[in-house]
C-alpha cells in the first residue's frame, strides 16, 4: 500500500494568449484554465502507482476558488482526497510561501511518494518540487521522462543520455512529458467528482519576501524580411553570413 | 554585494554557461567566488576574468547526481549572500533546494539583473515579462546565452573543500542516447521541423543539414503529438523546451503560440514554410516563402559552400 500525494496547479491554457493591462497579467481576460500539462503526467503516473501497489492519493493544490475544477478533475480520474489550500490577499506568494504551504499539507497526508509537474506553465520555475523536498527533508528526482511502477523505477535525463534510478520513500518527483498515454474521465469517475468533498485550508506562510514590481509584454521584433520562393534560399544563407554573421 | 557562483559542468568540464555567470556578477560589481560541485572544471574557473576565489567541493556524493546530496554539500560549502546557478535542469534543482535549505527565495530562468536586487524572468514561457525586486540574501538561476560571458584573465585562488551529502538517489541503469547529435538545450544553432514534414522520415533532411553546421534537430509539438517516431525530447514549445539559440530554422511549422514561446527569443530565426499566411513569419528575421521538399537541397548545398 502507498499513500501518494500529487501537487497540481491550475494554469492559463497553454493556447491562451497572455495580455498585460496595467502592470499586471489581465487574469480576466483568460477564458480557459486547465491543469497544467506536466502535472497531468505526474497525475497520470500517480494512479498508475497505486493501481499497481494499492493506497490512496490526495491532490494538492493551491489557489483561488476557480481551482477546484483541477482537483474534481482529478477526482474523476480516481483521486480519492482533495485539499485546496488559499487565503484571501495570497495573489503573488513568493517561493518561500508557496514551498512551505505545499510541505505542511504533504507532511499532513504522510504520503510515501510525493508526485508533481516539473514545472508549472505559468510561472515556468521548477523550484516546487525540489523546495517541497528540501523542506520534508526528502530526495527528490527531477525531469522524470518514464517510470515503471512496479519498482518503482523512474528515468531521468543525463549527460550521456537517459538513467533509470530508484529512491527509498518519502520521495518527490517531478515529471516532465512521458510517453504514457493520459487517460480521460470515464461516467463513474464524473459521477463520484460531483460528490467529491474539497478540504479548504489556510497556512501560515510569513512574509513575502520577492514583491512583484510590474508585468509587461515581451519586446516585439521588428518585422523581418520575407522572401518569395525557394531560388532565395542563397540570399537568405548569405544574410545569415554577412548581416547576422550566425553562420 | 557578495555573490557565489554554482558552476555548471558537462562531462567533467566547465559548462560555458559558467562564464555568463561570472559575467552577470561582474555587472554587479561583484568579484565572484565560484564553487566547483565535485571540483569539476575548478582550473579553468580560476583563470576566469572577474572570479576572486575558486571552492572546489569534492566528496563521494558528486559521482552521480543527487539533488538534495549535492546541494547539502555545496550549502555547507557557500558563503551567505546571493548565489547564483544555471538555470539548466540541475542548475534549477540544486538553486530551489538551496534556498529552501536557507528558508530564502529562489528566483529561477532571470533574463535581466540589477542592483537592489532588481530581476526579470519570463512567465508564460515567454508570453509575459515579470520584473521583481528582493531584499536581501536569495538564490537565483540565470538562464543560459543571455548574458555577456567574462573572459579569460583571471588568476583567482583555489581551495579544495571535502564535504559530501547524504545520496538517496540510485542509478540502476544507463540508458544510451538515441542519437549522438547535440541536445536543442544546448546549441548553439537549431532546425526544426514541424507536421508540415508530412512524415518522420523526412526529418532525416533536417538531420543532413543539422549534421553539415553542427546544429540540433528540434519539433514542434504537432509533430511530437503526431509521430511517435520524433520523441518529446526534439520538442521546442511551451510544454517542451524552451530554447535561446543564435539561429533558430523552423521548417514546416506554422507557429502555433505554443511554439513561438519557446523559441521567440532566439538570436535570429529563419522560416521556411509553404504558407505565406503562417504566423511563424511574424517572428522570423528571414521568411522563406516555399515547400520544404524545394528549399532544403538549395540550403544544404549553400551551407555545403561555406565549409
Amino acid at each position: 500500500m502507498v499513500e501518494i500525494a500529487v501537487l497540481l496547479k491550475q494554469v492559463p491554457d497553454t493556447n491562451a494568449r497572455i495580455t498585460v493591462a496595467g502592470d499586471r497579467v489581465d487574469e480576466n481576460s483568460i477564458t480557459s484554465w486547465v491543469t497544467s500539462p506536466y502535472d497531468e503526467f505526474a497525475l497520470e503516473a500517480a494512479i498508475q502507482h497505486k493501481e499497481a501497489a494499492g493506497g490512496s492519493i490526495t491532490a494538492i493544490t493551491l489557489g483561488p476558488p476557480r481551482a477546484d475544477k483541477t482537483l474534481k478533475d482529478a477526482a474523476a480520474l480516481g483521486v480519492e482526497n482533495l485539499v485546496r489550500i488559499w487565503q484571501d490577499g495570497w495573489e503573488s506568494l513568493d517561493s518561500i510561501q508557496v514551498q512551505a504551504a505545499l510541505a505542511d499539507a504533504v507532511k499532513a497526508t504522510g504520503a510515501d511518494y510525493i508526485y508533481c509537474g516539473k514545472q508549472a506553465a505559468d510561472t515556468n520555475q521548477g523550484s516546487t518540487g525540489p523546495g517541497v523536498a528540501e523542506r520534508i527533508g526528502a530526495p527528490c528526482i527531477v525531469e522524470i521522462t518514464d517510470f515503471d511502477v512496479s519498482g518503482p523505477t523512474f528515468t531521468r535525463p543525463c549527460a550521456s543520455g537517459s538513467e533509470m534510478v530508484s529512491v527509498a520513500p518519502p520521495a518527490v518527483l517531478t515529471f516532465s512529458k512521458t510517453t504514457t498515454e493520459l487517460r480521460r474521465p470515464n461516467v463513474r469517475g464524473i459521477m463520484m467528482a460531483k460528490r467529491a468533498v474539497i478540504e479548504v485550508v489556510g497556512s501560515e506562510v510569513g512574509a513575502a519576501q520577492v514583491s512583484v514590481v510590474r508585468h509587461s509584454s515581451p519586446a516585439q521584433k521588428p518585422p523581418g524580411k520575407t522572401f518569395e520562393g525557394a531560388d532565395s534560399v542563397p540570399e537568405v544563407v548569405g544574410l545569415l553570413r554577412d548581416e547576422a554573421k550566425v553562420i | 554585494m557578495e555573490i557565489t557562483i554554482i558552476a555548471e559542468s558537462r562531462g567533467g568540464e566547465l559548462h560555458p554557461v559558467t562564464r555568463q555567470l561570472v559575467g552577470a556578477a561582474s555587472s554587479l560589481g561583484s568579484s565572484p567566488t565560484v564553487i566547483c560541485p565535485g571540483g569539476f572544471g575548478a582550473d579553468e574557473a580560476a583563470g576566469i576574468l572577474g572570479v576572486s576565489k575558486v571552492l572546489s567541493v569534492t566528496g563521494d556524493c558528486f559521482s552521480s547526481y543527487d539533488g538534495g546530496a549535492w546541494s547539502e554539500a555545496l550549502n555547507a560549502a557557500a558563503g551567505s549572500g546571493v548565489l547564483i546557478g544555471a538555470a539548466t535542469s540541475k542548475g534549477r534543482d540544486i538553486c530551489a533546494r538551496i534556498a529552501a535549505r536557507r528558508g530564502i527565495p529562489v528566483i529561477q530562468d532571470v533574463i535581466a539583473i540589477s542592483p537592489g536586487l532588481n530581476l526579470t524572468h519570463p512567465i508564460y514561457s515567454g508570453k509575459a515579462m515579470q520584473d521583481l525586486s528582493v531584499s536581501g540574501d536569495c538564490v537565483i538561476s540565470l538562464r543560459a546565452n543571455t548574458f555577456p560571458p567574462a573572459e579569460d584573465g583571471g588568476s583567482a585562488e583555489t581551495a579544495t573543500v571535502q564535504q559530501s551529502g547524504d545520496v538517496r538517489i540510485a542509478v540502476q541503469e544507463a540508458i544510451a542516447k538515441a542519437s549522438e547529435r547535440i541536445d536543442v538545450a544546448d546549441a548553439n544553432i537549431i532546425i526544426s521541423g514541424g507536421r508540415g514534414m508530412g512524415d518522420p522520415a523526412n526529418f532525416t533532411h533536417l538531420n543532413a543539414i543539422a549534421d553539415q553546421i553542427g546544429a540540433a534537430v528540434g519539433a514542434s509539438r504537432a509533430a511530437v503529438d503526431t509521430w511517435e517516431e520524433i520523441p518529446h525530447s526534439m520538442q521546442v514549445g511551451q510544454t517542451g523546451k524552451t530554447v535561446n539559440p543564435s539561429l533558430y530554422i523552423a521548417v514546416g511549422i506554422s507557429g502555433a503560440i505554443q511554439h513561438l514561446a519557446g523559441m521567440r527569443t532566439s538570436k535570429y530565426i529563419v522560416a521556411i514554410n509553404k504558407d505565406p499566411e503562417a504566423p511563424i513569419f511574424k517572428v522570423a528575421d528571414y521568411g522563406i516563402v516555399s515547400t520544404w521538399e524545394e528549399a532544403l537541397p538549395i540550403l544544404a548545398e549553400e551551407l555545403g559552400k561555406l565549409s
